[in-house]
């Protein structure tokens, strides 16, 4: 175990700090997984519309969002608003927004993509019960759509938790950067502590998205 | 036979430019059953969905009860109430529960109470046999169980009519009876009802008027008896004989 230089984990503060890191990341996806979950529903639901104004705005929202690399909108979110708007926006504050953007236009794609696959005559049997518009998408679209989405869902939650690993770029110290820190920190004692701390993270990284997969097994296995 | 529930006057009806019903006009009264048939593509369902509004028309007008169904989209909810529709494929809701199925409209809809609802479900489906699959979910139940159950989920919301179309055509044989014995009970009860189907001996037996549709027009209407035995036109002739078969070995 000496080799891999894991006992720089226990020195001073360094684990707490790197547990308070991992915490910052998973503050950061979570708030962003919340504001997206309840935006891309709504997203979605928009995206189906016919309007053709609509259909324009939802795309090229959809599309600049996909296209870019979350790193040049973080750099947008941060810099560039201070620079245009002179916004002093905190890291991790820019940090939720860019996630958020992102998340709720992978999210409303996923909600568009679920909505189209319900068959028209579920529309048409809840509306001949007397449902009108809004009740049968609360009661009969949404949650079967919801139902179709989890994989993709969970999918889209772990993705956003791992690339909170690229918000160290705008200052944000959050668990790879404290990973980064100590290694820098025992660069000259322990050189090979690069191994044990990223397999930490590795291992870190693990434990908070797993029981995320494991919730969606379950909840697919109540849903079956 | 009693007043009159369902009004259609010079229906047009047409899809993409290809006309589909014409000038299509009927009255039906209250307690009356009526059968539909016809070859396919005549039209026969798409009357049934200009009914209820599933179809927008392109002219004359259609009076429930004597509201007019089209003049009002935002009434459509209301209206629809009181017809009750059973569709081919049933489409029950599949992640709701058979007793979930039947309440949710009335609990949501007519702001019933969940106990009341529920109450009137299971004598509802006490009277199809069904009332032991109430905790089931849809993909656990047969095809004509299925059928039975989206028949009381319309049934709970007391509509003044019942249209159902085709909801035997999707059924193995032998689920068939099952759902059409449901059906003649309905009749027997004195429920307005207006039936598309395609199992003529059944027409025959329930029907109080059995409606011809072809070529997008009633063709010839009459009592079964009349129209089974002794059909007017040359196109019901044509049509009644795709049903019998000639005998070829002796």
């Amino acid at each position: 175990m000496q080799a891999l230089g894991f006992e720089v984990l226990w020195k001073g503060k360094n684990f707490a700090r790197l547990m308070g890191g991992l915490w910052v990341a998973l503050r950061i996806s979570l708030i962003a997984v919340g504001i997206s979950l309840v935006a891309g529903v709504l997203m979605g639901a928009l995206m189906t519309r016919k309007n053709p104004l609509i259909k324009a705005l939802t795309q090229l929202y959809l599309e600049t969002v996909r296209i870019m690399p979350q790193m040049v909108l973080l750099f947008l979110a941060f810099f560039g608003t201070t620079r245009w708007f002179g916004w002093n926006l905190s890291g991790e504050t820019a940090s939720v927004i860019v996630f958020a953007l992102w998340g709720t236009a992978e999210m409303g794609d996923l909600v568009r993509g679920a909505l189209e696959s319900i068959p028209r005559h579920q529309y048409e049997s809840a509306a001949a019960l007397g449902l009108d518009g809004k009740q049968s998408f609360l009661y009969v679209i949404l949650p079967q759509t919801l139902r179709r989405l989890l994989p993709q869902v969970i999918n889209l939650i772990t993705r956003m938790i791992k690339t909170t690993s690229l918000v160290l770029m705008i200052g944000v110290v959050e668990m790879l950067k404290v990973a980064q820190q100590i290694i820098e920190a025992n660069r000259m004692k322990v050189p090979n502590a690069a191994f044990g701390v990223y397999l930490t993270v590795l291992v870190l990284y693990f434990l908070a998205c797993w029981p995320i997969s494991l919730l969606a097994k379950a909840l697919e296995k109540r849903w079956s | 036979m009693g007043r009159e529930i369902l009004r259609i006057e010079h229906l047009h009806k047409e899809f993409e430019g290809k006309t589909v019903l014409d000038d299509l006009s009927l009255t039906l009264a209250e307690g009356e059953v009526a059968v539909i048939v016809g070859p396919s593509g005549c039209g026969k369902s798409t009357l049934l969905r200009c009914v209820n509004a599933l179809e927008p028309i392109q002219g004359g007008s259609i009076f429930l009860d004597g509201a007019e169904i089209h003049a009002d989209p935002r009434k459509l909810p209301q209206l629809r109430q009181k017809v009750g529709m059973v569709f081919q494929s049933y489409e029950l809701f599949p992640h709701k529960s058979i007793l979930d199925n039947i309440t949710l409209a009335p609990r949501k809809v007519q702001k019933r109470s969940r106990e009341d609802a529920e109450a009137e479900a299971l004598t509802l489906l006490e009277r199809v046999g069904l009332a032991d699959r109430a905790k089931d979910y849809p993909r656990q139940l047969s095809g004509g169980q299925k059928q039975r159950v989206a028949i009381v989920r319309s049934l709970i919301m007391h509509p003044a009519l019942m249209l159902f179309d085709e909801v035997t055509a999707a059924l193995d044989p032998e689920m068939v009876r099952e759902v059409l014995d449901v059906l003649l009970d309905l009749a027997k009860q004195g429920r307005t009802m207006l039936i598309v189907t395609h199992e003529m001996q059944f027409a025959r037996a329930v029907a109080d008027r059995i409606l011809f549709l072809d070529d997008g027009g009633i063709v010839e209407e009459g009592r079964p008896a009349d129209f089974f035995d002794h059909p007017k036109t040359e196109r019901a002739q044509r049509f009644l004989n795709t049903f019998t078969f000639e005998t070829v070995k002796e």
